[in-house]
């Protein structure tokens, strides 16, 4: 665009700014992907730029219980390996939580009564006692080793199971979907009378649409939340119904996708859609026929910012559909273990990435259509 | 899978009950007033009456729709505004007495100030910068791309990544926050970020700007790109620098975009609530009108009244910008 930006010195500068301005954009998500497919006891003790780096973490293992003691000259020991066959040196060992770091690796500790504990780097320990063994439990062995990195999909199977992630994603898409074709149905037939059908009162409800535009959910929620109150129990259904939600999100959805259909429907060349007039088509047939396949662009922008909207919406989610987990969209789960699981990184991780997933799929895939949408419908 | 299988046939019920609405409307109406045969006549006449109906076929279900869900609910606010907790009973102006005598509504309102006027700048500000500079780079889409990810990603999940982002580990254990991790390794003192008063707030703004930086590129670039390049080649030709071109050529032209992005994400910021809520459940000093209005909705059984007159300050503060779009849209139609 500008000739002489090869010319200016700056060109370096604004390689360097742009390239660090990326880095800061990409990454907390990059953080978020990377911790969420690491091992979990690595993921809560190092940061996840230390992913590929062996770190170093203080571990408590139980040795084997006594009945596998086997006697050795006149002594008994438990032989046994800490890291049970995964990678892993160990550099310190203790026999007590107090002091974890108490004996050098590969040294014999003198525990009480005459036992002795020793720990190889390998993670081989032998408990070994001048009398035999007794109880049903193996003593705990406080060991600090170096890890090397391990990554896992044990944390998205964990929430995808146990966590009720995998039922909140067919949630999200039971919502999400008829959510989104809905309102294009509807704002298209709108949209089309708007811009090429006659009729009093057509530039009031143009305005309309776009000062509705703006108005704030906030505003909607307590009489929409009494009057479907009133309607479940009238029809004795209850409230939180998908039709309920697929409504309201169609209602809200609505201003902007009649401001966006309008704007490019009324832009098609006029002799179309008068020569498909005068050769006797009704309204209904120039719209089927002509009018919907032209608008594909903007019905599509329109499609992905209801479906990226509906997909990430909270709030119409947590009036509409209540917080059950038979209904919990995944935002609402996702808050929800927030708060239960607030300390527990690799659940938050992996089931941040679960919710995020579809969207930045669909935002790669189409972003042409939606810096589309983006430039016709920035009013909203 | 007994999930998916019902969960699809409710999709598919729904829509089609949608799409047979309009084919069966206008079927009935063509089968009514059959324009397609008969005495001259007859047919002029039912052309008429058809025409005249039919738009509001077209239109009905979205008139319905916008009516119930948007205009009804705005009306009916204003009037539970004056009833109280469960809209029942008339109470006169005392749920804007308690608002305007209550600590939790300043502070709300003075967090909501603090969002209006940062995030905006700031998003709109940073996105102008990113606009401008990727421009003139060979690598700009890709960059352009990865700085507009984030407007996928819905607010809860980017409170988790920021969340992580701000965690903080007590003692001496290692910080798996990176802004702490940062802090430590420049040889500060960790701290819990999200509980710091007035700063917190901040923090949870910088979430939002992440997000909307990209949306603000996204229109400032498009709107960058359609400055005459003569313009800027006079000012090359006259020796202007990189500098005076961007500020005293380029902004200028493109006033008009700057403002429509940051009402765009004034609004937006308005009806935040999501991170507020994730991110502190408004603990700290961080409540905001929109999350506050939530709470009395539900909390403690709910109060109607006081959450309405919260929902209708927010109106208020969007009413301008809502004149302003109107004027804007008609003086457009009138252009056309």
């Amino acid at each position: 665009m500008i000739t002489s930006s090869k010319r200016t010195p700056l060109t370096f500068l604004v390689h360097a700014t742009v390239l660090f301005l990326v880095i800061i954009w990409t990454i907390p998500t990059a953080g978020l992907f990377i911790s969420s497919i690491r091992d979990k006891n690595q993921l809560s003790t190092s940061g996840w730029w230390t992913a590929l780096a062996t770190s170093e973490q203080r571990l408590v293992a139980r040795a084997h219980e006594p009945k596998k003691q086997v006697q050795e000259g006149d002594r008994f020991v438990i032989r046994g390996n800490l890291f049970e066959g995964a990678p892993g040196v160990i550099t310190q060992f203790g026999s007590s939580s107090l002091r974890p770091d108490e004996f050098e690796v590969g040294t014999v500790a003198e525990l009480k009564k005459g036992e002795t504990l020793q720990v190889m780097e390998n993670g081989d320990y032998a408990f070994s006692s001048p009398v035999e063994w007794k109880g049903s439990r193996g003593d705990r062995i406080f060991y600090t080793a170096e890890i090397p990195p391990r990554f896992t999909l044990e944390n998205y199977r964990e929430v995808l199971n146990a966590e009720g992630l995998g039922k909140s994603f067919i949630n999200s898409l039971t919502v999400t979907i008829p959510a989104t074709i809905i309102p294009i149905l509807v704002a298209a037939f709108a949209a089309y009378a708007l811009a090429w059908m006659r009729f009093p009162g057509r530039a009031l409800l143009v305005a309309a649409v776009v000062g509705l535009l703006v108005v704030p959910l906030q505003m909607s929620l307590i009489p929409l939340l009494k009057t479907y109150n009133l309607i479940g129990e009238f029809f004795g259904v209850g409230s939180k119904t998908y039709v309920g939600i697929w409504l309201a999100h169609t209602g809200f959805g609505l201003p902007l996708a009649i401001y966006l259909l309008r704007n490019y429907i009324v832009g098609l060349p006029r002799e179309i859609i008068e020569s498909a007039r005068v050769d006797g088509a009704s309204d209904f047939d120039i719209f089927r026929k002509i009018v919907l396949p032209l608008s594909f662009p903007a019905l599509a922008s329109f499609a992905i910012f209801q479906f990226l909207w509906v997909w990430n919406d909270l709030l119409i989610a947590m009036v509409f559909l209540g917080n059950d987990a038979e209904h919990m969209v995944l935002t609402g789960q996702l808050r929800e273990l927030l708060g239960s699981r607030g300390g527990n990184w690799e659940i938050l991780t992996a089931s941040a990435f679960i919710t995020i997933i579809i969207p930045l799929c669909v935002f790669f895939g189409l972003q042409r259509y939606l810096v589309r949408g983006l430039l016709a419908g920035s009013v909203k | 899978m007994g999930q998916l299988a019902s969960a699809l046939v409710t999709m598919i019920l729904g829509v089609m009950g949608c799409a047979a609405y309009f084919y069966g409307s206008n079927f009935l109406l063509d089968k009514l007033f059959p324009t397609k045969s008969g005495a001259a006549a007859v047919v002029a006449r039912n052309l008429r009456v058809a025409n005249n109906i039919r738009p509001w076929l077209f239109l009905g279900p979205a008139v319905l729709l916008l009516t119930f869900y948007l205009f009804y609910p705005v009306i009916d606010s204003i009037r539970l505004s004056f009833y109280g907790r469960s809209g029942e009973e008339f109470v006169g102006l005392a749920n804007y007495k308690w608002l305007f005598g209550s600590d939790e509504f300043y502070e709300s309102f003075r967090n909501n100030m603090l969002w209006l006027i940062v995030v905006p700048t700031a998003a709109t500000f940073f996105g102008l910068i990113i606009a401008t500079m990727t421009d003139r780079i060979w690598w700009g889409n890709i960059a352009k791309s990865l700085i507009f990810m984030p407007m996928a990603i819905s607010f809860v999940g980017a409170s988790v990544i920021w969340k992580f982002i701000y965690d903080f580990r007590t003692g001496g254990e290692d910080q798996i926050g990176l802004l702490n991790a940062l802090v430590v390794f420049f040889g500060g003192e960790p701290q819990t970020w999200l509980t710091i008063p007035i700063w917190n707030n901040f923090f949870l703004m910088v979430i939002l700007i992440w997000i909307q930086t990209g949306f603000a590129m996204v229109i400032l670039s498009a709107a960058l790109r359609g400055i005459p390049d003569e313009t800027i080649e006079a000012a090359v030709l006259d020796g202007a620098n990189g500098f005076q071109i961007f500020y005293k050529i380029m902004v200028p032209q493109i006033w008009g975009t700057i403002a429509v992005v940051w009402t765009t994400i004034t609004i937006l910021v308005l009806k935040v609530f999501d991170i507020v809520l994730a991110m502190t459940n408004a603990q700290w000093g961080t409540q905001v009108l929109a999350n506050q209005m939530f709470s009395w909705m539900f909390n403690g059984g709910g109060d109607f009244g006081r959450g309405a007159v919260i929902a209708l300050v927010i109106m208020v503060l969007v009413i301008p910008i809502m004149v302003w779009n109107i004027r804007r849209a008609n003086a457009e139609m009138e252009g056309r």
